[in-house]
């Protein structure tokens, strides 16, 4: 420790304490447990690294920036997440300050490996105070730490901490606020320590500090027993998968309704405060319309994203990367790419930022590469109006719905053509080294409802901010596209025919004849680049715009019913399965690969695929239905 | 034992004791992983699954830690038998 000088900058900005730890040591509850809702969530620039941040107050009044870093078992990095870290500890991160004050979060059941972390981060010089997490697991298997003890040795606060339980939180603003203002933030990086000597120093203090050694965590591996067995195991990963899917649907449905009938009354309202005129088709068809179609499907994304952060924090996912890794290992990925493909069923954004974690970089990008054929979120809302309009809900076996049947079908085709890709492209152009697979078991917990809220109430502003800016600008510029030049005098044929969008799809409409699609679906493709989900309220627009006004009020299941043959519903959905329709996804994806190869690889590629996926499709749907 | 044995030769179930972490010096980057997940000499280690399809990779208990590898990492890891509590 140095002088007790504050800088002079701390007037104006808060102080900043970054929460440090190895993954599963409980730093993001503590996150979530110290700040609250009051958290922003940004990127750093550069690199697609998340960077959460909050606001803490202290005991003493004063008030820091709290900021969670990603998770590491060292400051040897071996993916970007890791770098981020060990570059805003050492004070070389370019868009960040240098911490005044580490945190660093242990786990107190597995106190000798966590235990190391913090000596490694004690040579930093940095002011510092230890959260031992998970408190009360360590005593439940009868492991009795001496916490003095451990401070006296380690020569700084030892905070005993419950995040998911909010004990502690006090004490541990009351160690940190003292210590505010003591380091100085210019400081050399230490030498890179060896692990060997750190790990047996780690040894010696966790050896010292616990009173009574307690069975480790027995529960765990009975749950492991069932979840990890070699039949029972991926049995149940097939049925969690199924039971997510068919709940996506039937649990959705009634809130989904509810939005629906929310949109169509104020269609409702809009149409009868405001003239006929070209105002109240904005409103009515351009926005409501558009943008209505579209977070009708918040309830089914949210439910998604439910199931997948309790998996997540139950500590399942790894089980599920476990069993999946030998799958993997055949295609050339490994179980580690598991992760990142399930959180693209979600949405493949977060999940080519998640590839972030996969330290061998051709299997990285791989992974990039095959994320947007696990279906994403916004596909659902394409897939759920055709699946309402063609496919009957007709019970299956007395048990499953046709519908849910038929979606479980669409998500089993984008993974098996994900592992098709992932198989070629290994071989082809992302041949190299056959990456390995190291991971951490955490064990079980029960997920905390906090942590639970704030995840999905993080998606679904996230979602909701996309629904209020590119889908909002993307479905009026259509709205504008379809609606202007108006048809001549005496115009016979439906108005948008002689708008710019109809001469666009019918440009279009040779390109896609053969695999099916008609002008409208054509038309709808365009604006769909922008999002998938956009392909739904192009539709809504092209469709109510279309003919005579009788038809806005009908919904567009009918008009769809009507105006597409089965096999044309079905190439379209198969269409959906492959089609590289994300601009953000491309986006994100220059943004990981540092340049334009690769999303235009990605472009090309998926385009192939979704070309020959709905040719084929339809080709077979006409011969199979005569 | 008499021959030295890497994590693939242990039956689930069965506890040792971890002798070498890099054996051979083979592969230093992935030993320092191993040394990061908590292989240390000395510490006891315990083979609690196999994966289907072919037992890769494999669940160990090390320590306090579950941690799962690939059988081309646990051959990195020589282990003795853990002698019987007298």
């Amino acid at each position: 420790m140095n002088a007790v000088t504050p800088p002079p900058v701390a007037a104006q900005r808060p102080r900043l304490v970054a929460l440090v730890g190895n993954p599963n040591a409980g730093k993001t509850s503590l996150f979530n447990a110290l700040t609250g809702s009051r958290q922003k969530v940004g990127n750093y620039p550069g690199v697609t690294v998340e960077r959460k941040a909050g606001r803490l107050a202290l005991p003493s009044g004063e008030t820091v920036e709290l900021l969670d870093l990603p998770g590491t078992y060292s400051l040897t990095p071996r993916s970007p997440d890791e770098a981020v870290t060990r570059d805003v500890v050492l004070g070389t991160a370019a868009h960040e300050r240098r911490p005044d004050l580490i945190v660093a979060v242990i786990d107190a059941t597995n106190l000798r490996n966590h235990l190391r972390f913090v000596l490694e981060l004690r040579r930093l010089g940095l002011p510092m105070v230890v959260a031992l997490n998970m408190a009360d697991l360590a005593e439940r298997d009868g492991t009795r730490i001496d916490t003095s003890e451990l401070s006296t040795i380690l020569g700084m606060a030892v905070i005993p901490t419950v995040a998911v339980r909010r004990r502690g939180l006090a004490e541990l603003g009351a160690a940190v606020a003292p210590l505010l203002g003591t380091g100085t933030t210019a400081h050399a990086a230490p030498p890179a320590a060896d692990i060997r000597l750190l790990q047996r120093e780690a040894g010696a203090i966790a050896k010292a500090v616990v009173v009574e050694g307690g069975g480790a965590k027995r529960w765990s591996q009975r749950l492991d027993a069932l979840t990890l067995h070699p039949v029972a195991g991926p049995l149940l990963l097939a049925a969690l998968l199924f039971l997510m899917f068919q709940g996506v649907f039937s649990l959705a449905e009634a809130p989904m309704e509810l939005l629906a009938s929310g949109v169509v009354w104020l269609q409702g309202l809009v149409t009868s405060v405001l003239p006929d005129g070209w105002l109240r088709s904005l409103l009515v068809d351009g926005v409501l319309g558009g943008v209505g179609a579209v977070v009708v499907f918040l309830p089914q994304i949210l439910i998604l994203f439910l199931f997948i952060l309790i998996l997540e924090q139950s500590g399942y996912m790894v089980r599920a990367a476990f069993l999946m890794d030998r799958l993997m290992a055949r295609v050339g990925l490994n179980g580690r790419a598991f992760i990142p493909l399930i959180s693209s069923f979600a949405c493949a954004i977060p999940g080519i930022m998640a590839t972030r974690t996969i330290d061998a970089p051709k299997d990285r990008l791989t992974t990039i590469l095959i994320a947007p054929l696990m279906t994403c979120s916004a596909r659902l809302p394409v897939y759920a109006i055709i699946i309402a309009a063609f496919i009957p809900a007709t019970k299956v076996g007395g048990l499953f719905n046709l519908q849910g049947l038929v979606l479980f079908a669409l998500y089993g085709f984008g993974v098996g053509g994900a592992l098709l890709a992932a198989w070629v492209l290994r071989r082809t152009v992302t041949k190299g080294p056959t990456p390995t697979f190291l991971m951490e078991m955490p064990k079980y917990q029960w997920p905390a409802p906090r942590d639970i809220g704030i995840g999905l109430w993080q998606r679904a502003w996230a979602f909701l901010a996309r629904a209020g800016t590119i889908i909002l600008a993307s479905t009026v510029a259509l709205w504008a596209l379809a609606s202007w030049p108006n048809p001549p005098e005496g115009a016979t044929r439906p108005a948008l025919e002689y708008s710019i969008a109809g001469k666009i799809g019918a440009g279009l409409e040779p390109l896609f004849r053969p695999i099916g699609f008609n002008k409208e679906i054509a038309l709808a493709l365009v604006p769909g680049m922008a999002a998938r989900e956009v392909a739904v309220s192009a539709l809504g627009t092209v469709y109510s715009l279309q003919g005579t006004d009788a038809d806005h009020a009908e919904p567009l299941v009918g008009a769809l019913r009507a105006a597409w043959s089965l096999p044309t519903a079905l190439a379209f959905l198969a269409w959906y399965v492959f089609a590289p329709q994300c601009i953000s996804t491309l986006a994100v994806t220059r943004r990981e690969t540092n340049g334009w190869k690769w999303p235009a690889f990605m472009f090309g590629y998926l385009f192939a695929m979704a070309y020959a996926g709905a040719g084929i499709t339809y080709w077979a749907a006409r011969w199979l239905l005569g | 034992m008499i021959k030295a044995a890497d994590i693939n030769t242990m039956q689930r179930g069965d506890i040792a004791v971890i002798v070498a972490v890099d054996r051979a010096q083979r592969d230093p980057a992935g030993a320092q992983r191993l040394h990061e997940m908590g292989f240390e000499e000395g510490v006891d280690i315990e083979l609690l699954h196999r994966a289907p399809l072919g037992g890769d990779p494999l669940a160990v208990r090390v320590g306090n830690m579950t941690v799962a590898l690939r059988k081309s990492l646990a051959a990195l890891v020589e282990v003795a038998p853990d002698l019987p509590a007298a």
